[in-house]
């Protein structure tokens, strides 16, 4: 899905999510724990939102919510996440995409 | 004393169980016993019973205790046979009467069959009283279990009752039950092991067998608490199938991964530079990841919180809230495998930055640490129970 397409390649770490999903949101909370500002999408508000989730799970997303990015690749749901960060492979990713804090 | 046991003792006081060959102290039900019994023992059933007998309130057991007053007991034996007779005469005067008169021993037989006949009728109709008591009871703690079920409060739902019923009426949670006992005794004996090969002499290969093989086990726990977690999320949330102590450390249905990490640092003196790092690193990451979860779970709290406050609260209405809260709920059971999925891969990557022999001995510390937990439970438990 073309919307998708656009919506992933977007700079930096994109998070598709939905406004009632906590889990989303301790993603959220985890990369901004990392210094990072992700852009976050939510399909639920979006008119789209069944066309969206399809392609999110077509992309290889074992859930469509949450769905993370990084400089238009997809990570992976929560799962996927949590393992990097633990193996330290997650700040490596998000490196170039760190907000300058100075 | 539960209801259930003052069953018990009532069927023993009246003398059912005492027919029975068996040296076992299962109840059994009246109808497999004889219930009539030589004429002498129903002085016991005296006046005092009448009463009892069309009493048929379940919750007030304690008025069906027979009088231990013996005194008591002739004096109704005596109101007993001299029915008919005129006046009440005294039981001695009686029996100095029958010896010289045929007439009257007939008579005094006669009376004798009559209350023994009245005596039996009165306790076939109060034993059966108590059948049905029991079977109320029965239905009662099944009601009771339901009410657990739905997340009702009505007190630790884990031990057997009396009668030998499953508590639970799920099987989903009774299966995990059971395998979680299961898996203690087989953790039981893998510690042990750990502790003697770590005192003696092993081979590099088999001791990395053994951490393997203990390593998957805590791996195994976290399927089958996914698999409940399908079946109750709350009973896997509440942690009530662990040790007090150990629920007093409960984080999001288990043990908190920084925890681990915590018990198991202090064991290893010697690593290298590059090992101090990683484990370092994993700690950070343990907590940033641990931290999220947590402000996600709040999150889901203050969701759920509103969910259920919504509409009008007061209007005696709550069914579209309560059905709105119940599909928030799905999103516990996700947050109950996440987290079982990070203290997975805590394990993990403890087991990779470790060598062999430091992962055996952090997973004895490990193991050790969570049967002094459960050695706590038990002594404070017993702590409450000894007379002060």
């Amino acid at each position: 899905m073309d919307k998708v397409v656009r919506m992933s390649s977007e700079k930096g770490v994109v998070i598709f999510s939905k406004s009632s999903c906590c889990l989303s949101y301790a993603v959220q909370v985890l990369f901004q724990d990392l210094g990072v500002h992700p852009t976050i999408h939510e399909i639920d508000k979006d008119p789209e939102c069944r066309e969206i989730e399809k392609a999110l799970m077509r992309l290889g997303c074992s859930t469509p919510v949450p769905a993370i990015f990084v400089g238009g690749k997809l990570i992976g749901s929560t799962n996927e996440v949590m393992s990097l960060h633990l193996s330290g492979s997650l700040v490596p990713l998000v490196k170039p995409f760190q907000a300058n804090l100075c | 004393m539960p209801s259930s046991q003052i069953f018990l003792s009532l069927y023993k006081v009246f003398g059912v169980e005492e027919n029975m060959n068996s040296t076992s102290t299962h109840f059994v039900p009246p109808r497999r016993v004889g219930i009539y019994e030589p004429v002498h023992q129903f002085g016991m059933w005296g006046e005092s019973f009448k009463s009892n007998i069309g009493n048929g309130n379940m919750n007030t057991p304690s008025h069906i205790i027979i009088p231990a007053n013996n005194q008591k007991l002739d004096n109704n034996l005596s109101e007993e046979t001299s029915h008919g007779t005129a006046g009440t005469p005294h039981m001695f005067d009686q029996e100095a009467s029958t010896s010289r008169n045929p007439d009257k021993i007939q008579r005094r037989l006669a009376q004798n069959r009559e209350a023994a006949r009245k005596s039996r009728l009165r306790k076939k109709a109060y034993v059966q009283q108590l059948e049905t008591s029991r079977l109320k009871l029965i239905q009662l703690e099944q009601e009771l279990d339901r009410a657990r079920q739905q997340g009702f409060y009505v007190g630790n739902g884990i031990e057997t009752n009396s009668l030998g019923f499953s508590e639970t009426m799920n099987p989903g949670i009774a299966a995990f039950e059971m395998e979680y006992g299961h898996w203690v005794e087989e953790q039981n004996r893998q510690i042990c092991e750990l502790r003697t090969v770590l005192h003696g002499h092993i081979n590099d290969v088999e001791l990395c067998l053994l951490v393997e093989t203990a390593m998957k086990h805590y791996f195994e726990l976290f399927k089958m608490k996914s698999t409940a977690a399908k079946a109750d999320v709350f009973f896997v949330m509440s942690g009530m199938w662990k040790t007090s102590a150990e629920r007093f450390f409960l984080w999001i249905g288990g043990f908190r991964p920084s925890d681990l990490l915590k018990v198991l640092l202090p064991h290893f003196d010697i690593l290298t530079d590059q090992q101090i790092l990683d484990v370092c690193n994993l700690r950070q990451s343990c907590q940033q990841a641990e931290d999220a979860l947590s402000q996600g779970m709040e999150k889901l709290q203050h969701t759920l919180a509103d969910c259920v406050a919504g509409g009008q609260l007061g209007g005696g209405s709550y069914i579209p809230q309560v059905n709105s809260a119940i599909d928030r709920l799905e999103a516990l059971v996700s947050f109950v495998n996440q987290a079982d999925h990070l203290r997975h891969e805590t394990l993990q990557q403890m087991y990779r930055i470790l060598t062999t022999r430091q992962a055996a001995r952090g997973l004895l510390a490990l193991g050790e640490y969570f049967q002094r937990l459960r050695a706590l439970s038990s002594s404070w438990a017993t702590r409450h129970r000894e007379p002060t």
